[in-house]
C-alpha cells in the first residue's frame, strides 16, 4: 500500500478535501480523482504545456507537481477559468481569433495567457512569445495564439 | 411591407470555428477523458530488442497479480497481419523486428497495476544479425527482415516518361546530386489511443477511436479481427491532431479489442508520450540521387531520380510516397523526359507511416535545389528560371496531369514581388565577401501537390444526409471527419450558403460509422473539395425542394424565389414571402417536402492513372511558392528563420480565418522539419523520445509570415475552392536550403540544418553523402 495522506485546498473558488498517495501528481489528481478533464496530459514531463494550472495565481505544469503539495493552496483550473465571467474576452479570443485548431493544446494555452495577462497586462508579442515558449502547438504555427492573446491585452487596456 | 432581406455570404470571411468554444473551455472531451463503466486500462509490453527470435514469453507472475484481468500474447489470439502490405502481427510471436515492437498485452484495473503486469512478463530471445543501414539491405548477406521478402525489398516504383538519353544529349548543363531526408514524427498533442467496448447483448463492438480513415478502419478491423464488418461500430471522439499518423491501423489498436474480447470488459488503451515517439509512425527518411539538365538558353531538358527509402520493419503508408513525389518531379516544372525510380528496403528501424505532404517535402527539397543550381550555371535569375519552365493552366504535363485551373506563375510573382526577392538576393550576394559573421539569405521553393482528392484508393468518395427540422434546423450528416483542421466549419458554410441560414442554423455529424455516410478518410488534402462538393449537392437538393414547396404555397414561380436569412424571398427584389420554419411545418409528412436529403460526390469523372501512372490523380490540383528569408550565423552554424512570404492557388478562399491557420501552421510544421526536427535513430533505438531532446519550433522561433492567396476559381471546386491541407509545410526545407546558399554560397544537401550541419558546411568538412 502507498502512503496517503489529507490535503484541503480551494479548486476553482471551492474547498476540497481529499487523501491522496503521496506519488499522485496534480494532474493525476485533477483528472483521475476530480474528473475535472479540460487539463490535458502531452508529456508528463513539463516539456509541453498541455496540463497548465495556476496555483495561487501563478502558471505550473499540474504533471510536474505533487498532489500533496497543493495543501492550502488555491487552483484555478481551465473549468475554473471559464466559469469566471471576467475571462470572456480571454475564452472568446481564443475561439474568435483562431487560435484553435485541433484544440488539444488549448486549455494550457488559455491558462498561461490568463498567468501572463496577469504579468503583463499589455504584454507586447516579444513578452506574449516568451509566455508561451512552454507550450507547445502543432497545428497552428502560434501566429494567431500570439495574436489573440495580444487582442485581449489591448481591450484589457481599454477598459 | 414585407421585410427585403439582402443577399448575404459566408464564403471568403473569416468564421470562427465550430468547435472552438468547447475546445477552449475545456468541455471538449477526447479519448482520453473518456471513461466508460467497468473499464480496464490495456498496456502493451514492447521488445527492448531489435531482431530478435523469441524463444519463450512467461507470463505467469503476471497472470498471478491481483487486479490484472488478462494477459495476452501472439498464442492467444487470431492475430492476423495488418498494414499496406499485411506483413505486420498485431503481437509478435516468433521474432521482433524492430524496437517498437509488441510482445504482450495486459489488461488490469489501473494504470499502475498494468504497468506492475508488464515489469512481470519474462521474454527470452535469441539475437539475430541486424539491419540499420538501407545502403546495405540489397546486399547478398544482408539479414533478412521479413521472411517472405528475401530480398529485404518492400515495394518498387517505375516512372518515365519521354526518353532521358535524348534529353541529356540535348543538354548543355547537366547537374548530379544526392540528397539525404531525416526521420521525423507528428507529434500529436493528444497521444494515440483507443477505446473497445462489446456490447454483451448483441456481441456487436463499438471502438472509440482516433482514426482518419473510420470506414476504410472498419473494413480493415473486421479483416484483422475476423469479425462481420456490420457488427462494428466506430466512434471518433474529437481528435488531438492527425497530420497522416492515424491513416493506418496499427497494432495497439487490435491489441485492445483482444483484451476487450478476453476480459468481457470495455478496454482503453492510450500511450504515453515516450511511447508515442516510440511506436508511433514517422516521415520517410531517404536517399535520393537527382540528375538534371537544361539548355544554355534555360529550358528544363530531363530528369533521372533515383531513390532509396528506408521502410523500417514494417510496411505502412510510407512505402508507398514514391507515388507523390514522382509527380514533383515529372509535372512540377515542364520536363520532356523523365526518368524515376524508388526501392523502399526492410531495416530494423521504426517504420514509417503517412505525413502531410507525402513524400512532396522531400521530393520538393531535391528539386528545387536543382532549379537553383541550374539556374546559376546558365546565368539566368531563379525567378525567371521557374516561370520559364513553370507549368500553366491549360497544360498537360509529361505524366498526363491536366492543369485546369494552374495559379502557379501567379504565385511566383507574387512571392518575388512581396518579398523584394531579387534585390534582397543580390544584396545578399554582395555581403557574402564582407566581414559580418551573420549572414543573411534569401530563397525560393515552390511545389504542386493534390488539390481536389487524391484518386488512391478505388474510390475518392464521401456521402452526405442533410436533415431540415420544422424549425428550419439543419444536421448535416457527412463522412468527413474533423482533425481540427476546420472541415465542420467550411461543409456548414457551403451548406449555409445554398440555404441562406446563419451558421448557428447548422450541426454537424461526422463521427460515428453507424450514422454517417461512407467516406474514405481525412487525408490527401481532400476534403473540402471532396466532402464540400457532397454537402453542396445534398443542400441543393433541400433547396430545390423547399423552394418548390414554396411555390407551391406563394404561386410564385420557384425559379423566382430564393433562401436568405431563414426566410423564402423573392429572389430580385429580397422581399420576404414566409419564413423558412414556417413553411417547412406548414408540410409536415408531405411527400413534396421531404426534408431529407442525400447526395455523394465522387471524383473523377476523369480516369485513374494507368499502371504506368499516367493521367490525372486529382480532380484538381493546389500550386504555391514560398520565400524565406534567413540569418546565418557563420561562427556557430545557427540559422534563424526571419521571414517567409507564402502565395498559394487555393482555387478560392472559403474560410479566411481557417485558410490562413492552416498555411502558418504548415510554415512552421516545415521550420521545423527543416531545421529542428530529427528522430535520432541509433542502431534502431529512438534516442530523443521525449520534447526536451526532440525539438519542436516554440513560439518565439516563429517567423513573420506574409500570406498571398491566389483565387483560381476552380471549375471543379466547391465554390472554386481547392484543397490546401499539406501545401504550406512542402516547400520550406526546400526554400531554407536555397536561403543558406544565397547567405554564404554553401549548399547544403542533408536535412535538417542543424548548427553542426551547418558550421560543418561552411568550414567545409561536411561528412560526404555517399549512396
Amino acid at each position: 500500500m502507498s502512503l496517503t495522506h489529507e490535503i484541503k485546498f480551494t479548486l476553482n473558488g471551492s474547498p476540497v478535501s481529499l487523501t491522496i498517495p503521496l506519488t499522485m501528481s496534480v494532474l493525476t489528481m485533477l483528472r483521475d480523482l476530480l474528473n475535472l478533464t479540460g487539463t490535458k496530459y502531452g508529456c508528463g514531463e513539463g516539456e509541453c504545456g498541455a496540463c497548465t494550472i495556476l496555483i495561487d495565481g501563478v502558471s505550473v505544469n499540474a504533471c510536474l507537481k505533487f498532489a500533496v503539495d497543493c495543501d492550502g493552496r488555491t487552483l484555478t483550473t481551465v473549468e475554473g477559468l471559464v466559469a469566471d465571467s471576467r475571462n470572456d474576452p480571454l475564452r472568446t479570443a481564443f475561439a474568435e481569433k483562431g487560435g484553435v485548431q485541433c484544440g488539444f493544446c488549448t486549455p494550457g494555452m488559455v491558462m498561461q495567457a490568463r498567468h501572463i495577462l496577469d504579468n503583463y497586462p499589455r504584454a507586447n508579442e516579444s513578452q506574449i512569445k516568451r509566455g508561451i515558449e512552454g507550450n507547445l502547438c502543432r497545428c497552428t504555427g502560434y501566429k494567431k495564439i500570439i495574436e489573440t492573446i495580444a487582442s485581449v491585452g489591448e481591450l484589457d487596456n481599454k477598459g | 411591407m414585407a421585410a427585403i432581406i439582402e443577399k448575404e455570404s459566408l464564403i471568403g470571411k473569416a468564421i470562427p470555428k465550430m468547435d472552438a468554444p468547447g475546445k477552449v473551455s475545456g468541455h471538449t472531451r477526447y479519448i482520453h477523458d473518456l471513461n466508460l463503466p467497468g473499464q480496464l486500462i490495456g498496456r502493451i509490453l514492447r521488445t527492448d530488442r531489435v531482431h530478435a527470435r523469441i524463444i519463450s514469453i512467461d507470463t505467469k507472475e503476471a497472470e498471478a497479480l491481483p487486479g490484472v484481468h488478462a494477459v495476452i500474447t501472439a498464442k492467444d489470439v487470431p492475430n492476423k497481419p495488418l498494414g499496406v502490405t499485411k506483413d505486420n502481427p498485431p503481437l509478435k510471436g516468433d521474432k521482433v523486428r524492430c524496437e517498437r515492437d509488441e510482445i504482450a498485452a495486459v489488461a488490469a484495473e489501473t494504470e499502475a497495476l498494468a504497468q506492475q503486469a508488464l515489469s512481470l512478463i519474462k521474454v527470452e530471445y535469441e539475437e539475430l544479425p541486424t539491419l540499420f543501414d538501407p545502403r546495405q539491405a540489397l546486399l547478398e548477406n544482408a539479414p533478412v527482415i521479413q521472411e517472405s521478402k528475401p530480398d529485404n525489398i518492400s515495394m518498387e516504383f517505375d516512372y518515365s516518361h519521354g526518353d532521358v538519353e535524348q534529353g541529356e544529349a540535348e543538354s548543355d548543363v547537366v547537374i548530379e546530386d544526392l540528397f539525404k531526408l531525416h526521420y521525423v514524427t507528428h507529434c500529436c498533442m493528444g497521444v494515440s489511443g483507443v477505446i473497445a467496448d462489446f456490447d454483451s447483448t448483441s456481441g456487436n463492438l463499438t471502438l472509440y477511436s482516433n482514426t482518419q480513415v473510420p470506414f476504410l478502419h472498419k473494413r480493415e478491423f473486421a479483416s484483422v479481427l475476423n469479425m462481420d464488418p456490420n457488427r462494428i461500430r466506430i466512434i471518433q471522439p474529437p481528435i488531438g491532431g492527425g497530420f497522416g499518423s492515424k491513416l493506418d491501423i496499427y497494432p495497439f489498436e487490435p491489441i485492445a479489442v483482444f483484451l476487450a474480447q478476453k476480459t468481457r470488459r470495455p478496454v482503453k488503451l492510450t500511450f504515453s508520450r515516450e511511447e508515442e515517439f516510440l511506436a508511433s509512425p514517422t516521415r520517410q527518411p531517404a536517399y535520393l540521387r537527382l540528375r538534371s539538365g537544361v539548355t544554355k538558353e534555360g529550358v528544363l531538358t530531363f530528369r533521372t531520380l533515383d531513390s532509396l527509402l528506408d521502410n523500417g520493419a514494417y510496411t505502412s503508408w510510407g512505402a508507398t510516397i514514391p507515388f507523390v513525389m514522382m509527380q514533383t518531379f515529372s509535372s512540377l516544372y515542364r520536363v520532356p523526359h523523365c526518368l524515376y525510380h524508388t526501392t523502399t528496403v526492410y531495416t530494423n528501424n521504426p517504420y514509417a507511416g503517412s505525413f502531410r505532404g507525402y513524400g512532396n517535402l522531400q521530393a520538393t527539397f531535391c528539386v528545387e535545389a536543382h532549379m537553383d543550381k541550374l539556374a546559376e550555371a546558365v546565368g539566368i535569375d531563379p525567378l525567371q528560371f521557374r516561370l520559364k519552365n513553370a507549368q500553366q493552366a491549360g497544360e498537360t504535363s509529361g505524366q498526363g496531369m491536366h492543369f485546369k485551373s494552374c495559379g502557379f506563375k501567379e504565385c511566383l510573382t507574387t512571392a518575388a514581388a512581396r518579398s523584394d526577392f531579387g534585390k534582397k538576393r543580390e544584396q545578399n550576394l554582395t555581403a557574402q565577401r564582407d566581414d559580418n559573421a551573420v549572414k543573411k539569405g534569401i530563397g525560393m521553393a515552390s511545389m504542386l501537390h493534390v488539390g481536389g482528392g487524391a484518386k488512391i484508393y478505388p474510390s475518392d468518395g464521401c456521402g452526405t444526409i442533410l436533415k431540415m427540422d420544422d424549425f428550419g434546423h439543419v444536421t448535416l450528416m457527412t463522412g468527413a471527419s474533423e482533425i481540427g483542421q476546420g472541415s465542420e466549419t467550411v461543409l456548414s458554410q457551403l451548406v449555409c450558403e445554398e440555404l441562406g441560414l446563419p451558421l448557428s442554423a447548422v450541426t454537424v455529424v461526422n463521427n460515428d460509422t453507424d450514422i454517417t455516410p461512407w467516406d474514405v478518410g481525412v487525408h490527401a488534402s481532400r476534403t473540402t473539395f471532396i466532402a464540400g462538393n457532397s454537402a453542396i449537392g445534398a443542400a441543393r437538393l433541400a433547396r430545390e425542394k423547399i423552394l418548390n414547396a414554396a411555390a407551391g404555397t406563394t404561386a410564385m414561380p420557384a425559379d423566382q424565389l430564393s433562401l436568405r436569412g431563414g426566410c423564402i424571398v423573392i429572389d430580385e427584389s429580397g422581399e420576404a414571402v414566409i419564413t423558412l420554419d414556417k413553411l417547412l411545418r406548414s408540410l409536415h409528412f408531405q411527400e413534396r417536402a421531404e426534408l431529407v436529403t442525400t447526395s455523394f460526390y465522387y471524383e473523377p469523372p476523369s480516369v485513374h492513372q494507368d499502371k504506368a501512372f499516367k493521367g490525372d490523380v486529382s480532380a484538381s490540383y493546389a500550386w504555391a511558392t514560398q520565400v524565406v528569408e534567413i540569418e546565418v550565423d557563420t561562427l556557430t552554424g545557427v540559422v534563424t528563420l526571419n521571414r517567409c512570404t507564402a502565395a498559394h492557388d487555393v482555387g478560392r478562399v472559403l474560410n479566411k480565418l481557417g485558410i490562413e491557420g492552416q498555411v502558418e501552421g504548415g510554415i512552421v510544421m516545415g521550420q521545423g522539419y527543416a531545421l529542428t526536427e530529427d528522430l535520432l535513430i541509433d542502431e534502431g533505438h529512438c534516442q530523443n523520445p521525449n520534447f526536451r531532446d526532440y525539438k519542436l519550433i516554440t513560439a518565439p522561433e516563429i517567423p513573420e509570415i506574409d500570406l498571398s492567396f491566389i483565387e483560381t476559381m476552380d471549375g471543379e471546386g466547391p465554390q472554386g475552392a481547392k484543397g490546401i491541407g499539406e501545401a504550406p509545410a512542402i516547400c520550406m526545407a526546400a526554400a531554407i536550403a536555397n536561403a543558406l546558399y544565397n547567405a554564404t554560397g554553401v549548399r547544403i544537401y542533408e536535412a535538417p540544418f542543424s548548427p553542426e550541419k551547418v558550421y560543418r558546411a561552411l568550414k567545409g568538412c561536411s561528412q560526404p553523402l555517399e549512396w
